[in-house]
């Protein structure tokens, strides 16, 4: 069985600003199994964001469902842990308070539980020795590292990545993907992990599926063929380069996507 | 690379200091000249011995004491009511539109021009200074307050909604420390201004306090006595006002602007 099922998800909203209705969502299905790691790309304003959003439980949704583990969500919940684009670390807690907070707040483990697991998902971010320090004291790539640990210590049926690269130089991002997808071996979680960068989503998943705008709909579904583990090569591979072209041809923007209708809700 | 030399790391302290005994040297040679009137203003040599009179008849302090008092009082009560009622009011958006027009008319008014109400509410004696105190301190503590709590940092707010975090959950791990150093800011505002208030109730009416030292040194023209306060208070601005920015750059540690 799917452990994540978004079935005939439409999301609409009112633009206050332009006083009129917007459909962000029209129509989405999108299945993860149990253990697979899928990637969404699309433009600015596909509404990526939007559906992460929704998964997750901070935005309501009106039109179709969204279950995970066959249970309809309604709001946030413990089954679910997003790792999000801006780190979004308490900057008075340090790096191992706030990796035990998102298990403080969901209140599932003992404080034994609890120290224990923090503990070891410190340790398999690569961050042992930096407990005590605070999140300004990181640099970015280490504090989306945090951001990582707080999610899987929430032992979620479904981990949700926002982007969680984006804001990071070219350099760091390519060895925090490299990272990702050992961390991730370690954990077999399933994973949804939404992405503007194509080379991005093809290197990290088992299965990309590609988004347009406006309104925000699946225009295709690629499988990914490449076996595990994949090092950082494997973005030079004629085949990894075929795919990426492919998906390239199918995102590539439209003047009127982009600028010409800026859509606040992507930015 | 040599380590700085003590003159280095001590500099803005020591030029600081040097210029203020230059000054100092300066006004006492005008005075033992002769050159400044006794009646409108003072010496060095003559404030000293005016502080140290009042101190051995007890007199000063027993004025230090009442004022302090004073202050120590409408100030705590200042910090304790404005957090509270800033929280409060930065929390719930409906309180706020409740009640903001009330404190926007009350904060728009000068304090002073409140005194001779408020002395007629809680006579010349003690209370009504402590008032005039607590009114001044108020509202820098409560303003800062809800300006710290509406400034809750919206990406934490929605990673502590994704980690299913209840109201109150939110309110003690996000909004109240993220506030804290707004708080203190507050704080070492409403010292500046409680301080003006111990000062300006005590010159309204009484008998008591650093502030009536002021004033009535003045009026009988013991110019130095009027110093003396003036010292005092000056003293205690920068002791309290120090304090205070120890206090709010120590909970401002974590922030990464500095």
């Amino acid at each position: 069985m799917s452990e994540l099922a978004i079935e005939h998800l439409t999301k609409r909203y009112w633009m206050e600003r332009e006083d009129r209705e917007v459909v962000a969502l029209s129509d989405v299905s999108v299945s993860v199994e149990d253990g697979e790691f899928t990637a969404i790309v699309g433009p600015s304003g596909c509404g990526k964001t939007t559906l992460l959003n929704i998964v997750a439980g901070l935005l309501p949704y009106e039109e179709g469902t969204v279950k995970i583990d066959g249970k309809k969500t309604s709001g946030p919940g413990v089954d679910r842990a997003v790792v999000f684009q801006h780190a979004s670390l308490l900057p008075w807690r340090s790096i191992i308070g706030n990796i035990r907070y998102g298990m403080e707040m969901q209140k599932r483990f003992d404080e034994a539980t609890m120290k224990q697991r923090a503990d070891h998902f410190l340790k398999l971010v690569g961050l042992t020795g930096f407990d005590r320090h605070f999140p300004r004291e990181l640099s970015g790539g280490m504090q989306q590292r945090v951001n990582l640990a707080r999610a899987l210590a929430a032992d979620p049926v479904v981990l949700l990545m926002d982007e969680p690269f984006a804001a990071l130089d070219a350099q760091t991002r390519e060895f925090m993907q490299a990272e990702l997808l050992k961390i991730w071996a370690q954990t077999s979680k399933t994973v949804l992990f939404i992405t503007h960068q194509i080379n991005e989503a093809v290197y990290l998943a088992d299965r990309v599926i590609v988004m347009s705008a406006r309104p925000g709909r699946v225009k295709d579904v690629f499988r990914i063929p490449f076996s595990r583990p994949r090092t950082l090569s494997l973005k030079r591979d004629p085949k990894f380069l075929e795919i990426e072209d492919a998906i390239w041809q199918l995102v590539e923007e439209r003047p009127e996507d982009i600028g010409m209708v800026a859509d606040q809700r992507e930015a | 690379m040599k380590r700085k030399s003590f003159y280095q790391r001590n500099e803005t302290a020591i030029v600081g200091g040097i210029s203020v005994i230059i000054v100092i040297a300066i006004w006492q040679i005008a005075w033992s000249a002769g050159k400044i009137s006794p009646l409108f203003f003072s010496g060095p040599s003559a404030i000293a011995k005016r502080f140290a009179d009042s101190y051995q008849h007890g007199t000063f302090l027993a004025d230090l004491k009442f004022s302090g008092v004073n202050f120590a009082i409408g100030f705590l009560g200042a910090v304790v009511s404005g957090v509270i009622l800033g929280v409060l009011i930065g929390w719930y958006r409906r309180l706020e539109m409740v009640l903001s027009p009330f404190l926007n008319a009350l904060y728009a008014t000068p304090r002073v021009a409140m005194v001779p109400l408020i002395i007629i509410w809680f006579g010349i004696g003690m209370w009504s200074k402590v008032f005039i105190v607590y009114i001044s301190a108020f509202f820098p503590v409560m303003i800062n307050t809800i300006g710290g709590i509406k400034a809750t940092d919206g990406d934490l707010l929605r990673a502590a909604r994704a980690y299913c975090a209840s109201d109150w959950q939110i309110f003690k791990t996000v909004a109240i420390p993220g506030a804290v150093p707004f708080i203190l800011t507050g704080v070492r505002q409403g010292v500046a201004l409680g301080l003006i208030g111990v000062v300006v109730g005590e010159m309204f009416g009484g008998s008591e306090g650093i502030g009536f030292m002021v004033a009535y040194g003045s009026q009988t023209f013991a110019t130095d006595t009027t110093f003396v306060g003036v010292l005092t208070i000056a003293f205690a601005g920068i002791i309290l006002t120090w304090l205070a920015e120890r206090l709010e750059r120590r909970f401002s540690r974590w922030r990464p602007e500095r």
